[in-house]
This record gives structure tokens, C-alpha cells and sequence, in this order.
């Protein structure tokens, strides 16, 4: 790693003034993958603005609207245990990497990342959830915006992510072996207004909605109402795990085995 | 037996203590006074001349005490490779220098350019960005067949193409095959991929070297399974430093299946820098590192062809390989493809004709060495594939084509130049048919068909080839040392005995198991026999731990000396009891004159020894400490026969392990608790092999599978129970213990085993495949579906 | 240069610091407590794990300013003071859940934590929890059998031997 200092601020307020002293700062949340990236030297921050120690980012509560609001601090295991008004949210965090990941990864390191290949992108555009930073709400449909890249700006800060909590929903993963990140994921929610469908894992664009998958299911909600809809194999990442064809045909086999398992 | 435990007996390990605790002595835990750190520049290029090197920024950032490239070890030797093969003509092997650091050209990614020695790790590192390279860009030679091409690339200038070698064997046999193959009934043939593989022992490679003034004396530490080989090779061929001023000591060793055999530049550099800085030089690799520069293993292309008669007996066996040896080669490459993977190629089969051949290529791939198993697996799993297709090809159960076709009668003498003494492949086989439940298969798959999964059942047998010896044979074959084991028994004066031994553990608990042998043989408790190992400066010169040899050849060499230490406790105990010599019996740490009540204790005799006061003097001299040095007259031959079923998703692809069960021989057997584990973890390296791992390069010569983000290490949720049986083997006919080594069975006879299953399970479901290359990952098996229509 | 402080093993541990350092770095080479153990770079392998505050995180992937305040158990403060080792170290002596020892110290962390959440767990979820904890030697067998033993199964009718 090159050498870098860490504050450790306890407001988000002082967490942004920290990280906007300088363009060579940076936020550290869980660090699950930035620490990685950093041993690599893929990156050499001037200051790491670490916000695990800012207590009013963390934490699960339910707004009036009935959404689950869950602070951006909070670790992968706390939505997996604390989010149960929203199972499938919590079944998707319970399986985020492994134990000790989860103990240390939050949900808005996470999405902060949008790795393309993590589950919690896949959660929040399913769910329409609602990214709130330290200046503005976000929806998730313009929160992402390709592999790696989203709608915050620099200086700009997570606080809260807000999930609208389905009738139905499940998310299923088919793991890459090596790493277990999601070679494909599918997260299927039904909402009152209509079904969302977002896949992570297989696209070279990030997460995305599945619109034919989700109109069919709007109007039947059943695995055999997907039958003969697929995804082209262009456009999907391709690599040593799978062809771009073998996404697009998990992508559909995940999207049905979501919509059995969420009953 | 020993109250605590002696051979045959599941003693726990003593070595737990220690590392339940968190107290082992890694190499990477040895930090000494005053010690500087290495960071090594390596190529971040496949292949390229070297036109300059600027290590003048370099030298100047924080804290960089000097900076050296290969130009500081054009006078030092090459790294040696410890065999030498000779082709099929009678010329030797192309051998080019692998220098300590590279010289002139860089030939694999991971190549080591300069080795950056600073007062921190970071400032290394700091140090080795502001290095200017100006190295040219030249084609990599990735896959082996294009690198046997006319005009195809060099990897080594000096030398007239990539071939290594084109080994023959029995060459004299060629011609015979060639006609059965012709003359066949029936010809089954398999082309297949042996995937390449890291090794990955969980501690990654760690170098200290120190040098004192005062002694001239130089010490490694290192991460080794034989510090005394590297002491020869490094001493004797590289550096230049006798053995009397060269100390090599392998603390706590974290794993190694191969890769810590091998003498790697990274040793050579410290003790070189040590001496030079005159400080202590360390270096600690990283796992992204270790992916660059720990030899690799197996990657061989093999098309295999079984020749049958009307009666479906093996008439004939023709492979041809091509295998890889990477960029240089490494400590024992050459055998790994020839001498231990021709040998074995009968299996358990009395086939009567044999030709292997087998190209060996260089590429701009990280060299590759012996893993677990190292040639035998590659071996099994050609012919094992090739008769499970040559039963489904004739409508006949692979069990009794198998059966049919079983050697009987032992020893042995097979065409391909081995004697199996001993074996019993039919009780194997009828071992594994009544603990593999296979009556309950149809059931069992009908359950899964239930789920939409697919389920096969896949068997194997084998036999390996495991100690290899003796000495003067295996020069002839081109080993450039000899495969004996050493062991000296040190009795002290109250009775306890320190044992020092060339053998050296990485996790096979061998603090554990050979005081087993030897309080055994004494009937004394095991507990007064302790293990010393890894130490050149205490150990007698030995040959190390791998290839299963340990038990049988190091174990061994501990029975030859404790018998020259019972034979002389036996003439003092006959001096103080007053007796004959031939009357003495010892039995329970009790020297007894035979028919009488007259006994002297052990301790009394071991005392007598040191305290010479009522003692032979005139015949005998003191003391009570003995050395031997055993060479094996034959290798040992585990055999096994295992059981593997499999559920396919046919949908995604995914294939899951819901049974493994095993019968193996390992002759008789020491420590039962240990050869467990030693069975599970071969069968999950193999699982691995089959499922998971694969080591794969663009074709740029960049590795794509350089951290565990993309090669897959097996998981606890990979593998099941397994479902192991090592009871009753057949004795080894020719060591004293009657072992004949359990280390790489699992890893052997596992591959076959899974991917056989799943071909019998995508067969059960109509999908015609009769082949996916390994790793058999859930992408390989949608696309064979996809394939087959 | 920062310092940080923390009870380590129950007693107080204070050393200077980098803001790269790692937890690891900070108990290997400043504490020289080296019974945790590196075995990568890219967060998999688990032979780093230690407890923070009580739950199992990988002493690699945070920093050591980061535990400031915290209360850390590595592997060298399982064991009673007398050297009594505790059940999961226990089982995993009996059923020989440990081969060459470089995953062990995690892989025990590992353990502990999830019987602390899970007093009994299936072999199923003995094998996910275990995703983040990789062993070269031992095939998983023995250690998922410790780890049900130390939960007091009964393992004795795990396949056969």
C-alpha cells in the first residue's frame, strides 16, 4: 500500500468537510474491498475518511411509508439479522461473502462500489430502493450507471438506502467458484404496482432491469410465465468462468428459480 | 505397545499444541536483528528483451539500502534442475540457465528483474515503481503445440527450438504397440487436458537469510520440505558456499504438496544479500505473488489409445503427451512427465504392451514442478478415462472390464519397468462395492432425477509408484541425487531419545508418528522419544519429505538405526547382567536374560552408557547414539480402488459431490488418525483439480487466474464426508515396516473417479458427451450439454 | 506517526502506527503475536481471522486504526492462562482438524464465532459458515467433525473411518 493517513470522524458532516479538503481523499467504509484494492496499489489515497465510526449512519429503522431504512454504516451481518420485515434483503445480505466480510462490509460501501459482480445493487434497483446521501435522495433506477460508476459526485456521501418492502420477492445467486461473488444474480421483487427484475453479475453495464422478464411476471407472477424469454449472450461479460451466452442463459434459469423461491 | 500409543495406533498429535495455540514457528515469524526486506521487480511481461535497467531514482528514494539485477549474479551458477532426462534417441535434455535474477531477457510474467533490499517492506516497494525498464516487447509462446511450430518463438535464444526433450518409453517396445494398436478388436481413444495448477500451500514462501562475520557461516530460513536439498543445490551449484558454512533450517512448515521442494532464486538472493549487506535479508512473498513465481503443475495434452482384443482384455496402451515445463526448468521437472508418469501407465492392468511419449515444452509460463501426486495423477487419469469410455464404447460394466483385467499375481513385473511386490486389486474392488452401497445407486438417482438433477457414478482404481529408490537406479533414469533417508537415534544418559532426521514435516504431524516406530521397537512410551527435523546443523544429510516417501523411506532409515541401538543396549544389558549376549531379550523397556527373572531397566542401560562405570569398556565404546542411512531396493506401490457419485444441474451446469468413498492399500499403517487425514486432503486436492482449479494464461502469457478472486481453492462446501478404508493392506515386501505411503493416493485416484461420474450422469439424462476436460466447472458442463444437441 | 490503543487478549496494547497498518501488521509485528497468520492479499483465505468486540473479521482487511478502542481476542488468548485449551481447540486436537497449522488459528476464530451465534449447527451450516476460511491439508472432513463435536454431537457415526 502506499502511504496514506486515516480520520476517523464521528458526524457525516465532518466526514464530508474531511473528504473534501483534499481530491486525493477518499471514504473508507467496511473496506472490504477497497483494503484489497489498496494492497494491489490500484490506488493512493491522500486520506482514507474512515465512516465506520459515525454512529448515526448505522442502524435499521422503518419509515412511515413502511420502507426499511437502513443506515450506510451497517454491516452486511446487521441487515442479515436486523432487516426482517424484508427476508429477501436479509437472505441476500446473509450470504454477501463470507462470515467475517460480513461483519466488517456495509450496505453503502457496496453500493458506493458497484462492483458489477455484488449482490446488494441487485437488491436496491429490485427493490426501487431510494439512495439518500449527505445532499440528496436518489432512486435507484438513476443511481446506477455502469460497472464501477454511479450518480455520486465527489465529495458526496451514503447515509441511508430505503427499501420499499415487497408483497413477494427473492434474490438468487449463482456463485463464480473461485471468488463467490455473483457470476449471475437475480433479484425478483413483487410490488403492488408491478414486478422488478434486476440482474447482477452478468452484464458488462452493471446491474440492470430485465423489462421483458418483468412485464411477463407483472401479469403472472410464475416461473412458467418467463418460458421462452431470454437475454442475448452480447453485452454480457465474458471471461474464463462463462461466456457471455452461459450469463445470459443463467441470468433466465435465476430469474425463475427467484419467482418459485419467492412463492 | 507403548502405553501412549506405538504403530498402529491413532496417537494424537503432539505438534497441536503448538498450533491450536498460535505459537509455531513459521518462517515469517523469524525476524531478526537488524534485517532488511526484499521486494523483488518482477516482469510484468510474458517475454521481452532486456535493453536497460535505471536504478538510479531508485537508489536514491527512503530508506533503500541497494538495489541488484542480474548483472550481480552473472558469476553465480544457475539455478540447477536436480534431473536429467534423455530423449528417445539418446541425447540429453536442453537445459538452459535459469539465472537468480534475469539476465537479458524476461521469460514468464513473475520473472524476477531486480531484487530492491530496503529498510522497510513499503519502501522496497516504493523503490522498485521508480525502477526504469526498458524492456522490448517480444511474442509469448503460451500454448505448447504453437511452441513446437517451425519458426515459432524462442523461450532460450542459445537453443535450437522449444523442445526440452522427446522421451521415449519402452522406446524398444514401439513398434509392438504400434502393431497391437493396428491389429486391435477394439481401440478406444481419449484426448484430454490435464490442467495446469498452483500448488497453493496456505503459507506462502518466506526467505531469511543472515550471515556472521565472525564464522563465515551463512543461514537460510526458509520455507522448505528439504532443507538439506536446498543446502546442496544452493551451496554447491548457485552460490558456491560449502556445506559446513552453509546452515539451512525449515521451521514450522505451512503446507507444501511439492511446491516448497524445489530451490527457488528468491533462497539464493538472501543468502547472497545477507552476506554482502552484512545484514539479515528477509523476504515474505504475497499471494498474488506466489501465483507468479511458486512452480506450477501437471498441464499436460495427452491423447491416449487402449487397444482391447474380441475378449475385451488390453492388448495395448499408446499415449502421447505434450507437458509443459514453463520458462525454466525447475528442480526436478523433468521426471515429473517421464520417470513418474511412464512408469505407472500399466495401472493396475496386465496389459503386456506400453509405448509412452512425451514431448516436454518450454513456454513463457511460470515453470512447472511436482504437486501431490506429480506425474501419477496425470498417469491415472488418462487410462482410468480411457477405460470408463472403452466399457460405455463396448456396452460392458466398467467394474468387470476392469476386474477382467486386473493384475493378479505379485510381484509383478510390469512393461514399463516397474515391480509391483505386492497388492490385492480384486479385494480392493470388492472393498469398495460393499462400503460404496452401489445396490442403493438406482435408488439414490431416481431421488435426485426427482430434484431435476442428473446423477452419475464414477469408479476408479490405481496404484502409484511412492518412495522412490533405490539410489543408483534412479541416476541411471538421470537423478542428479540420491532418494535414501537418513536417521540418527541419540539416546541420553537417563533414557530419553532424541531422534534427528532428514525427513521434515509440512503437516503430515511427523513429531507424532515416528516416535511411534521408534518407542515401539523399544517398549518404551512414546513420549520419551522426541523428533528433530529441518535443521541441516542438526539433522544427518537427508532427501526431505514428499512423494510419500516419509514413512517408508525416512521411517525406515529410523528402524535401521534404532536396531543398531537395540543391539548394543542388548551387549551392555548382557555385561551387567552377567549373561550371553544371544539371551538378552528386550521387551517393555526391560532387558531380560531369556527364561529368567534377571532384568535391567532401559534407563539402567542407557545410564551405563554414558556413565561408564560398570561397562565393556575393552569391547564397547560409550555412548548411546546411532545413525542410518536406508536406500529402498524398490519404490512402494499404494494402490486403491475409490467411488465418486455426482449431481449435475443440467440447467446451470453445476456438478456437486454427494458421495466419495475409498478403499485403500497403503500397506500397513503407522498412525490410523493420520492417514485419514492425509486420504480427505489428497481427495479435496484432487476434487479441486477435477471441480475447480484451473491455472489459466491469455494468450500474452498474462495469468487470468492470479488470486483466489479466479482460481477457485476448495471450499469446506465443496466436498462432503468422505467415506475412507485403509484397513488390511498388503504389506510392502521389501522395507521393515511393511509401509508403503499414503500423501498423494487421495490426490491420484480422485480425478478419474469425479469426472467419470459425471459423464455417467450427463449419460443418464441422453446428453451424448463422453469427455469434459477438468476443471469439469458448471460452464464446461453447460456447454458440453449445449454441445450434444 | 498515530498511535492506537486496545485491549488485546484482555490486556492493554498501545503501539505507533501508519494509517496503512493493518490489524495483522499490528498483532504480528508490534505485539509479535504471531499465531495469526497471512495466507493472501485478496481477503479469501481466513488464516488472518480474529474477533473484534467479539465478531470474527479478518485482521487483514482492517486497519489497525480502525480497532482503536476495540477489544481484540486473537488465537494466542483462546486458551485458559494455564495452557487448558478450550473446547473448539480441544475437538480439533481429538479429531485432528489440523494438519501443517497455517489455516488452524483462523479456522478455530472462525469456529468460535459461529457457535457463539449457533450452538448447534448442521454440517450444512458448519460448511457455508466456513466459506471465508480456506484449508489446503485436511479436506475439511475433520474440521467440520471438531467443530460438531465441540457443539457436543454425537460424531462418532460420521462415515466411516
Amino acid at each position: 500500500m502506499y502511504a496514506f493517513d486515516i480520520e476517523r470522524p464521528t458526524t457525516v458532516a465532518d466526514a464530508v468537510k474531511l473528504l473534501v479538503a483534499s481530491e486525493e481523499n477518499q471514504p473508507l467504509s467496511g473496506g472490504q474491498t477497497l483494503i484489497p484494492t489498496l494492497k494491489q496499489r490500484l490506488a493512493s489515497p491522500e486520506t482514507l475518511i474512515s465512516l465506520t465510526g459515525i454512529d448515526e449512519i448505522k442502524g435499521i429503522c422503518e419509515d412511515d411509508s413502511g420502507r426499511i431504512c437502513i443506515g450506510a454504516a451497517t454491516t452486511h451481518a446487521e441487515v442479515a439479522s436486523g432487516a426482517g420485515k424484508y427476508p429477501a434483503l436479509a437472505a441476500l445480505a446473509s450470504h454477501i461473502g463470507d462470515p467475517a466480510v460480513r461483519n466488517r462490509g456495509t450496505i453503502g460501501g457496496s453500493l458506493a462500489n458497484n462492483d458489477p459482480s455484488a449482490c446488494y445493487p441487485a437488491a436496491a434497483l429490485g427493490s426501487g430502493a431510494v439512495i439518500v446521501t449527505n445532499s440528496r435522495d436518489i432512486a435507484a433506477d438513476d443511481y446506477f450507471q455502469g460497472m464501477f460508476t454511479t450518480a455520486l459526485e465527489p465529495g458526496e456521501i451514503i447515509t441511508e438506502v430505503k427499501f420499499p418492502v415487497p408483497q413477494k420477492a427473492a434474490y438468487m445467486k449463482f456463485e463464480q467458484p473461485a471468488s463467490r461473488f455473483a457470476l449471475v444474480g437475480v433479484f425478483v421483487a413483487q410490488y403492488e404496482g408491478g414486478v422488478r427484475v434486476a440482474v447482477t453479475g452478468a452484464s458488462e453495464e452493471g446491474v440492470f432491469r430485465w423489462s421483458e422478464a418483468e412485464a411477463a411476471l407483472s401479469s403472472d407472477f410464475s416461473a412458467s410465465a418467463l418460458e421462452g424469454l431470454s437475454l442475448p449472450g452480447d453485452g454480457m461479460i465474458s471471461d474464463m468462468h462463462g461466456s457471455g451466452d452461459y450469463r445470459a442463459h443463467l441470468v433466465a434459469v435465476m430469474t425463475r428459480r427467484a419467482v418459485t423461491a419467492a412463492g | 505397545m507403548p502405553k501412549d500409543g506405538g504403530i498402529g495406533a491413532s496417537t494424537k498429535r503432539r505438534e497441536d499444541a503448538r498450533f491450536l495455540t498460535g505459537i509455531g514457528n513459521y518462517t515469517d515469524d523469524i525476524n531478526l536483528r537488524g534485517q532488511a526486506y526484499v521486494h523483488f521487480l518482477r516482469s510484468d511481461l510474458a517475454h521481452g528483451r532486456i535493453n536497460d535497467i535505471d536504478t538510479s531514482a531508485a537508489e536514491a528514494m527512503p530508506g533503500v539500502v541497494r538495489i541488484f539485477t542480474g548483472k550481480d549474479f552473472e558469476t553465480a551458477g544457475s539455478i540447477p534442475c536436480g534431473w536429467q532426462v534423455t530423449d528417445r534417441f539418446g541425447n540429453p535434455m536442453k537445459e538452459p540457465r535459469h539465472p537468480v535474477l534475469a539476465e537479458g531477457k524476461v521469460r514468464h510474467v513473475g520473472d524476477p528483474i531486480c531484487a530492491i533490499v530496503a529498510e522497510t517492506r513499503e519502501q522496497a516497494r516504493d523503490a522498485a515503481e521508480a525502477i526504469v525498464l526498458d524492456i522490448e516487447e517480444l511474442p509469448a509462446v503460451i500454448d505448447m503445440k504453437a511452441a513446437l511450430a517451425e519458426g515459432s518463438t524462442k523461450v532460450h535464444d542459445e537453443l535450437d527450438d522449444n523442445l526440452c526433450f522427446d522421451w521415449g518409453f519402452v522406446e524398444e517396445n514401439k513398434e509392438a504397440v504400434d502393431e497391437a494398436i493396428r491389429n486391435a478388436a477394439h481401440v478406444t481413444t481419449v484426448e484430454l487436458i490435464n490442467n495446469r495448477l498452483v500448488p497453493n500451500a496456505m503459507e506462502p514462501r518466506v526467505a531469511v537469510g543472515d550471515y556472521n562475520r565472525g564464522t563465515g557461516e551463512h543461514t537460510l530460513y526458509t520455507t522448505s520440505q528439504n532443507p538439506h536439498v536446498i543446502r546442496l543445490l544452493m551451496g554447491a551449484f548457485v552460490l558456491g558456499i560449502p556445506e559446513h558454512k552453509l546452515r539451512v533450517v525449515a521451521p514450522d512448515v505451512g503446507g507444501g504438496f511439492g511446491s516448497k521442494i524445489y530451490h527457488y532464486a528468491e533462497e539464493a538472493f538472501c543468502t547472497y544479500a545477507a552476506k554482502e549487506l552484512n545484514r539479515p535479508v528477509k523476504w515474505t512473498c504475497t499471494r498474488s505473488e506466489a501465483f507468479l513465481s511458486d512452480a506450477q503443475a501437471r498441464d499436460h495434452v495427452t491423447k491416449i489409445e487402449l487397444a482391447l482384443d474380441a475378449d475385451n482384455n488390453f492388448t495395448a496402451v499408446r499415449t502421447m503427451t505434450y507437458a509443459n515445463m514453463g520458462a525454466y526448468l525447475s528442480t526436478f521437472a523433468p521426471s515429473i512427465p517421464t520417470w513418474l508418469h511412464g512408469t505407472l501407465m500399466a495401472g493396475n492392468y496386465k496389459t503386456p504392451l506400453v509405448y509412452v511419449n512425451v514431448k516436454a515444452v518450454f513456454t513463457n509460463t511460470v515453470p512447472v514442478d511436482a504437486y501431490r501426486g506429480a506425474g501419477r495423477p496425470e498417469a491415472t487419469y488418462q487410462l482410468e478415462r480411457a477405460i470408463d469410455k472403452a466399457a460405455r464404447e463396448l456396452g460392458v460394466d466398467p467394474i468387470a472390464l476392469r476386474r477382467q483385467n486386473f493384475i493378479t499375481e505379485f510381484p509383478y513385473a510390469t512393461p514399463v519397468a516397474v515391480e509391483y511386490d505386492s497388492g490385492d486389486f480384486h479385494r480392493l474392488m470388492d472393498k469398495l462395492e460393499s462400503r460404496a452401497d452401489f445396490a442403493g445407486f438406482a435408488a439414490r438417482r431416481a431421488e435426485s432425477e426427482k430434484n431435476g438433477k442428473l446423477r452419475g457414478l464414477g469408479i476408479n482404481c490405481f496404484i502409484e509408484a511412492c518412495g522412490i529408490a533405490p539410489s543408483n537406479l534412479v541416476g541411471q533414469l538421470g537423478a542428479r541425487a540420491g532418494l535414501y533417508e537418513s536417521a540418527t537415534v541419540r539416546v541420553n544418559a537417563t533414557g530419553g531419545i532424541t531422534v534427528m532426521t532428514g525427513s521434515h514435516s509440512h503437516g503430515q504431524g511427523h513429531e507424532t508418528v515416528f516416535p511411534q516406530v521408534v518407542a515401539d521397537m523399544l517398549g518404551i512410551d512414546a513420549s520419551m522419544v522426541e523428533i528433530e527435523h529441518g535443521d541441516t546443523a542438526n539433522t544427518p544429510m537427508g532427501m526431505g519429505t514428499y512423494g510419500s516417501r516419509s514413512i517408508a523411506v525416512g521411517g525406515s532409515a529410523m528402524v535401521r538405526a534404532t536396531e543398531k541401538i537395540i543391539a548394543k543396549t542388548k551387549k551392555i544389558a548382557s555385561h551387567l547382567l552377567e549373561a550371553s549376549e544371544a539371551d538378552i531379550e528386550l521387551k517393555d523397556g526391560q532387558f531380560t536374560v531369556a527364561g529368567t527373572d534377571k532384568s535391567v531397566a532401559w534407563g539402567d542401560v542407557t545410564l551405563a552408557a554414558y556413565v561408564p562405570h560398570n561397562y565393556p569398556l575393552e569391547d564397547l565404546e560409550p555412548g548411546l547414539e546411532e545413525t542410518a542411512f536406508y536406500d529402498p531396493n524398490n519404490f512402494t506401490y499404494p494402490a486403491g480402488a475409490y467411488a465418486c457419485e455426482v449431481e449435475v444441474d443440467p440447467e446451470t451446469g453445476k456438478v456437486t459431490i454427494a458421495r466419495f468413498t475409498t478403499a485403500d492399500d497403503f500397506g500397513n499403517v503407522i498412525n490410523p488418525m493420520i492417514v485419514d487425514g492425509q486420504v480427505h486432503g489428497g481427495l479435496t486436492q484432487g476434487i479441486g483439480q477435477a471441480l475447480l482449479e484451473n491455472c489459466t494464461y491469455d494468450e500474452n502469457g498474462q495469468l487470468l487466474s492470479a488470486s483466489y478472486m479466479d482460481y477457485a481453492m476448495p471450499r469446506a462446501d465443496d466436498v462432503p464426508f468422505f467415506s475412507i478404508d485403509h484397513s488390511n493392506g498388503t504389506p510392502c515386501t521389501h522395507n521393515p515396516l511393511g509401509v508403503k505411503g499414503c500423501g498423494e493416493a487421495g490426490a491420484i485416484g480422485s480425478t478419474p473417479t469425479v469426472v467419470n461420474a459425471v459423464v455417467d450422469a450427463l449419460q443418464s439424462g441422453g446428453i451424448k458427451v463422453d469427455h469434459v476436460d477438468m476443471p469439469v466447472s458448471p460452464s464446461r458442463v453447460w456447454q458440453a450439454i449445449q454441445a450434444a444437441g | 506517526m498515530p498511535q492506537v490503543s486496545m485491549t488485546v487478549n484482555g490486556k492493554p496494547a498501545t503501539g505507533q502506527i501508519e494509517g496503512r497498518t493493518l490489524l495483522v501488521d499490528f498483532i504480528r509485528e508490534t505485539l509479535n503475536l504471531t499465531g495469526t497468520h497471512v495466507g493472501c492479499d485478496t481477503s479469501q483465505c481466513g488464516a488472518c481471522v480474529v474477533h473484534v468486540n467479539g465478531k470474527a473479521v479478518k485482521s487483514c482487511t482492517m486497519f489497525a486504526a480502525e480497532a482503536e478502542g476495540a477489544d481484540v481476542l486473537t488465537i494466542e488468548g483462546v486458551a485458559a492462562p494455564d495452557g487448558t485449551l478450550d473446547t473448539v481447540q480441544q475437538a480439533f486436537h481429538e479429531h485432528h482438524g489440523l494438519q501443517c497449522g497455517f489455516c488452524t488459528p483462523g479456522m478455530v476464530m472462525s469456529a468460535k464465532a459461529l457457535l457463539a451465534e449457533n450452538p448447534t449447527p448442521t454440517e450444512a451450516e458448519i460448511r457455508d459458515y466456513l466459506e471465508g476460511n480456506i484449508c489446503r491439508c485436511t479436506g475439511y472432513h475433520n474440521i467440520v467433525k471438531a467443530i460438531m463435536a465441540a457443539s457436543g454431537q454425537d460424531v462418532s457415526k460420521i462415515a466411516a473411518e
